[in-house]
């Protein structure tokens, strides 16, 4: 069961979406294209982005609006992504983010 | 990088925004609004609920429905509207930086000159600090509301609201009406912030309204599981014997706005800090110009009020600035601005709205101070 608001009292019935595929941390996970790639998370009750650098704590949505950057995750290699402004296409591959997410630093 | 020369260019694509790229643009400006999402209308989409006021005012209607209304009527009247776009700097003369593209893409930088800008950069979501507040599960009631109206996913299930000022109630309620149990709002204050009927819709819904209590902490394996509230007491200090455990794995926090003014700073407008306007922001005359010459404001970043402020803010700095490139004649300009002041007026009415009309008078007159000094 997917965390999804499907149907609204006041916004309706979601519109039909396409879905696709993605990879989160080495799982395949079904995702709406387009949508931001933190609520496909979401969706499937993945909260957590990423560890901080120093004491590895975990860190999730905070401001939704690209203005905190705790959702930043490592997107098809490239870390610090903010993913709730970015949205899904087919075949993402997502990996939660270890401290600055440079995979040298052993971390991951 | 490119170059790229505008009349005007509008920062930021919310009610403020692109109201004024609207004006700016009728009054024949070759507008360009500039914004960092991936779609225009600011925090109006997440807005479901119907606006107050007189119809004038666009009450009745919902934020969703006028954000639809703005972008439709930008693309009639010419405005260019470059989305995922953030602006990054704001120099002399007038120059803008801004950063194109998506973060997990290739980005670029472009320079633009502009005649006039209008920042309508908006505000930010204060946070509040209490132990276990970085946890995942912890976000502003803001971003919870962008979750479920925008993005139709719940970040969870059982919530505890922090704060009653008219985003905690509304927040509540869609998070009600999005499928989510709101467990408690607690509210430091002795009374309730926001208006009786938004928290009488959520009192009726059996969601438990706590006034004087805080939260004290969140607590869970790499998500909250649990949260403690208690009582404060008159110097709002925490009255441990009075702690309460609730099972929530949401905490959202409504604990006012501040206004995103890194760009006037940057371009060195004059400050003024006011309480009931959410903090720091540019000093500005009645025609929305900041103490930089040809640089105007609209909107939470001249002080947080609403979005049906912001829509009257934007049209007179949109106004003003094409006013002051002889786009539309000083008669014509100060009868429209008279009108939008008489809406002004009528939105900063009751006692929320008096003390806004206050601070922002207050603005006006340090403004004229600093010209004059």
């Amino acid at each position: 069961m997917e965390n999804r608001v499907e149907n609204h009292v006041v916004l309706g019935m979601e519109p039909p979406q396409n879905l696709v595929e993605i990879t989160v941390d080495g799982k395949p996970v079904r995702a709406r294209e387009g949508e931001k790639i933190l609520a496909a998370l979401l969706a499937q009750g993945i909260i957590v982005n990423r560890y901080t650098v120093k004491r590895g704590e975990p860190r999730g949505l905070f401001c939704g609006i690209g203005q905190c950057t705790d959702c930043a995750m490592v997107v098809d290699g490239k870390p610090n992504v903010r993913t709730c402004m970015t949205p899904v296409r087919a075949g993402m591959v997502i990996e939660t983010q270890h401290g600055l997410g440079r995979r040298a630093n052993g971390t991951e | 990088m490119a170059q790229n020369k505008w009349e005007v260019v509008v920062v930021g694509g919310g009610p403020a925004g692109l109201s004024a790229a609207i004006e700016a643009a009728k009054s024949g400006c070759r507008t360009l609004v500039v914004d960092a999402n991936e779609t225009a209308g600011g925090q109006l989409f997440k807005q479901i609920h119907k606006f107050f006021g007189s119809s004038a005012h666009r009450a009745g209607v919902r934020g969703i429905d006028i954000g639809g209304e703005l972008l439709a009527e930008c693309e009639k009247q010419g405005v260019e509207v470059w989305l995922n776009s953030v602006a990054i700097g704001l120099f002399k003369e007038k120059t803008v930086a801004v950063e194109r593209g998506f973060d997990n893409g290739a980005k670029s930088v472009v320079v633009l000159e502009a005649d006039r800008i209008v920042l309508a950069s908006g505000a930010s979501e204060n946070a509040v600090r209490f132990r276990g507040w970085t946890l995942p599960g912890v976000m502003g009631a803001g971003a919870a509301q962008t979750m479920i109206n925008v993005n139709r996913v719940l970040p969870g299930k059982n919530v505890l609201m922090i704060g009653s000022g008219n985003v905690g109630l509304i927040v509540s309620y869609q998070l009600m009406q999005a499928g989510a149990d709101v467990k408690a709002l607690v509210e430091a204050a002795p009374k309730i912030g926001g208006y009786a009927v938004h928290a009488s819709k959520i009192a009726r819904a059996g969601v438990p309204i706590h006034t004087g209590h805080t939260v004290l902490e969140a607590r869970g394996d790499r998500r909250v599981e649990e949260a403690d509230i208690c009582a404060v007491d008159e110097k709002w200090q925490p009255l441990l014997e009075t702690k309460k455990t609730l099972a929530v794995d949401t905490v959202t926090i409504a604990a006012g706005l501040k206004p995103l003014v890194e760009l006037a700073m940057m371009h060195d407008c004059q400050m003024m800090f006011h309480p009931v306007l959410g903090g720091w922001a540019p000093l500005h005359d009645a025609k929305m110009e900041t103490t930089s010459p040809g640089i105007y404001v609209a909107g939470d970043i001249s002080g947080v009020e609403e979005a049906n402020t912001a829509l009257e803010e934007g049209k007179l700095a949109g106004i003003s600035a094409a006013e002051s490139l002889g786009k539309i004649g000083e008669a014509d300009a100060d009868r429209i601005r008279s009108e939008i002041w008489g809406r002004l007026d009528g939105l900063r009415l009751g006692p929320h709205g008096v003390m806004r009309m206050q601070a922002k008078s207050e603005q006006i007159d340090h403004y004229k101070s600093a010209q004059s000094a």
